[in-house]
């Protein structure tokens, strides 16, 4: 049973041409994670269309849209389980149109993989890939050389991948990056160890994937509780119960702890804390609890509780990496919504520093129109503070998003630096 | 030294119970939708531990197509004596009677589209602005694509090209007045991690989950329960077998399947085991390659 087993999602990014959807398919295949009905399904479209044999890209088939132009629009999500562990696979559409589903599918990913294909090595789209994951910094990337059938299984081929990358990607911020030669169409080195490269001593990418250690892609360090709800139910056995409910940001929070409540500044110690009807002894992140603290303090939705000797910056100037997302461009008089963890307040972009040409990861600081898609530097300044860490060093107290009030649509998605 | 990380399952109730207590800051009057199915089950018993000791804060919200299960209405009902909510439910029997919508024809006829009227009407009436739902992305290729947070015009309509996106655990339900919400919270939930949370906890379920003697014809290759809604074709016979349900709906579209699993344990068994997706018995999905989108675009859950 997969009792003490880990959740690990990661995202897929590419195009049908990388064979991106062949290899989910294979993933899902070979793990035995298809049903039959599922594969009666598409072995019929496969033989509607004429393909040879079942066509394993169409598992990842979704809208009507999508079905009958052959493309992925949006960030669809697929799930498998091992029993080593549970995988979510946020499977995105790798066109240079489609960035923000890149981004958006990329933000709570463990790891990334990223397809190249071995005849064309490192391509303008493998660099902007690999810039969104260094962006969102995730923690784990997974170079798959694939359609290594189509260059005889050559391992100079596959060198020659590997140097073009590391090449390029040394002046980006992955911490852990890996390389595997595939063939997604035949099931080399995806599930099952292939048979064709002795000369590749790595692990297949399944077993990579049950094997990469996650449990310290959360911060453990810097304690960050947002409060989401204050629970008070005022009920017979529960007359004084004031808890504040939330889900652990990062870090670790234990009862008798010495804490600050943010903005405001108010210092307690923390009582209790409870998951349901247990009493635990602490909480770390991803935790959902409630807390209790010794002293009745005015603490609502929006505040954070942290450790006293560890505390976030609280600010109303950021600056911030924004990728935008809207058909609408940025508009520098427009009062946004800023979401930040529970805190949401009001904020304008103030400056716009520079844009990415994201294609060449070269800096533009001429032409600053921010349009869907684009990828700048830019300066924001809040109503009130926000209580922020770099996002580098805490993913989930450093990440913001934008609002338009006009539409109530999430126009932007920023990483704080 | 302990170990800092979560299992899958307790990371999936984290995950969950962030959610809802998201849906309850950021709403003003949400519903849970209620079937009395397993999932439905699964999203109020995540409820009531993410606002313990406090009461389950939503109302739960029936769409009562009038083809149920007896034993379906019953578990409701005790259900909410248990958590002392509120019910509200929608009749898609009221809605035939005042012919706001039309009964369909055939022998395959069922209520099941005649829903969305109902629970968007249902929605109207008790301006509700976010209706939770126990819809997971696993179930089908257009729930693949769903939000937790997902946006509905004030037609009710779902526009799966046009989603808002949604990053990291920031959530943003904002709307114009009319307009509403659907919320998944167990989104990332499959089949098996459903039963095996269920089993883990010991939450309480229809007795139809458990194998149990009924009396069955077989038709579109699952075992179709007798009931009064039901119309026999010629060639068919009813037969009495020991079945139990993977999915609940509409007693007239619900296929069981035969088994023997009569605990949870046995149950999540048997479903480790399967080789067929749990809505292959349901006969509304095997309309069309898009049945379930199409649908869902009107407003369905």
């Amino acid at each position: 049973m997969l009792d003490n087993n880990q959740l690990l999602r990661f995202t897929t990014a590419g195009s049908v041409d990388d064979g991106k959807s062949t290899l989910i398919g294979r993933l899902l295949y070979d793990s035995k994670s298809i049903f039959e009905d599922q594969l009666e399904a598409i072995t019929n479209t496969s033989k509607k269309k004429g393909h040879d044999g079942v066509d394993l890209a169409l598992f990842t088939d979704g809208l009507r849209d999508e079905r009958e132009q052959g493309i992925t629009i949006d960030v669809a999500y697929r799930y498998f389980t091992t029993p080593k562990r549970k995988f979510i696979i946020a499977d995105t559409p790798g066109h240079i149109q489609y960035t923000r589903n890149m981004v958006t599918g990329a933000s709570t990913a463990n790891a990334a993989i990223i397809l190249v294909d071995a005849r064309h090595g490192v391509i303008e789209q493998t660099k902007r890939h690999s810039f969104i994951a260094s962006l969102l910094q995730i923690p784990h990337v997974i170079v798959c050389v694939n359609k290594m059938d189509l260059v005889d299984y050559s391992e100079e081929a596959y060198n020659k991948v590997i140097n073009q990358f590391e090449e390029f990607s040394s002046k980006m911020l992955v911490k852990d990056v890996r390389f595997i030669p595939i063939s997604a169409l035949n099931g080399d080195n995806v599930v099952n160890r292939s048979t064709k490269m002795d000369w590749y001593q790595g692990a297949p990418l399944l077993h990579t994937l049950e094997t990469i250690h996650i449990s310290s892609d959360i911060n453990k360090i810097d304690a960050r509780f947002p409060v989401q709800t204050v629970l008070r139910p005022q009920s017979e056995n529960h007359r004084d119960y004031r808890g504040y409910a939330g889900r652990v940001a990062s870090g670790i929070l234990r009862v008798g702890d010495d804490i600050t409540v943010m903005p405001s500044g108010f210092t307690s110690k923390i009582k209790s804390i409870n998951l349901f009807d247990k009493e635990l002894e602490e909480a770390y992140a991803p935790m959902s609890v409630s807390i209790t603290l010794e002293d009745d303090i005015d603490i609502s939705r929006g505040d954070m509780i942290v450790r006293t000797n560890n505390k976030p910056e609280a600010v109303q100037d950021i600056e911030v990496m924004l990728c935008w997302l809207n058909n609408k461009s940025a508009n520098p008089r427009t009062k946004y919504t800023i979401k930040h963890t529970s805190n949401e307040q009001k904020a304008i972009i103030k400056e716009i520093v520079y844009k990415f040409n994201i294609n060449t990861l070269e800096r533009i600081t001429t032409d600053l129109e921010i349009n869907m898609n684009d990828i700048s530097k830019v300066k924001i300044r809040t109503t009130k503070p926000l209580m922020i860490d770099s996002y580098r060093e805490n993913r989930a107290t450093g990440s913001i998003i934008l609002v338009d009030d006009a539409t109530n649509e999430t126009v932007a998605a920023g990483m704080i630096v | 030294m302990s170990k800092y990380y979560l299992n899958y399952l307790d990371e999936l109730e984290s995950e969950a119970i962030f959610i809802l207590r998201e849906v309850w800051a950021q709403f003003q009057n949400p519903v849970i939708l209620f079937s009395g199915g397993k999932d439905s089950i699964l999203v109020t018993h995540l409820a009531k531990k993410a606002f313990y000791p406090a009461k389950i804060p939503f109302p739960l919200m029936h769409v009562d197509t009038g083809h149920n299960f007896p034993e379906t209405i019953q578990f409701r009902d005790d259900i909410i004596k248990e958590f002392g909510v509120e019910l509200i439910v929608g009749s898609v029997q009221e809605a035939i009677d005042d012919g706001r919508v039309a009964e369909e024809k055939g022998k395959s006829a069922t209520r099941n589209a005649l829903q969305i009227t109902t629970l968007l009407d249902a929605i109207e009436t008790n301006k509700v602005d976010c209706a939770i739902g126990g819809g997971r992305r696993d179930e089908e290729k257009a729930r693949a694509k769903e939000r937790f947070f997902s946006h509905r015009d004030d037609f009710g309509q779902w526009d799966p090209k046009n989603q808002r996106p949604e990053l990291w655990n920031i959530f943003n339900g904002k709307h114009f007045q009319g307009e509403h919400f659907r919320a998944f919270p167990i989104s990332n939930w499959t089949e098996m991690d459903v039963w095996n949370y269920i089993k883990r906890e010991n939450i309480a379920i229809p007795s139809l989950y458990y194998a149990h003697e009924r009396e069955v014809v077989w038709r579109q290759d699952s075992w179709i329960p007798n009931s009064e809604f039901l119309v026999l074709e010629d060639h068919e016979e009813i037969v009495t077998k020991k079945i139990r349900f993977r999915t609940l709906g509409d007693i007239t579209i619900t296929g069981g399947i035969e088994s023997d699993a009569d605990t949870l344990a046995k149950i999540a068994e048997e479903v480790s085991g399967m080789r067929q997706t749990e809505r292959g018995n349901r006969t509304d999905d095997k309309r069309s390659e898009s049945a379930m989108e199409d649908r869902k675009r009107q407003g369905y859950f």
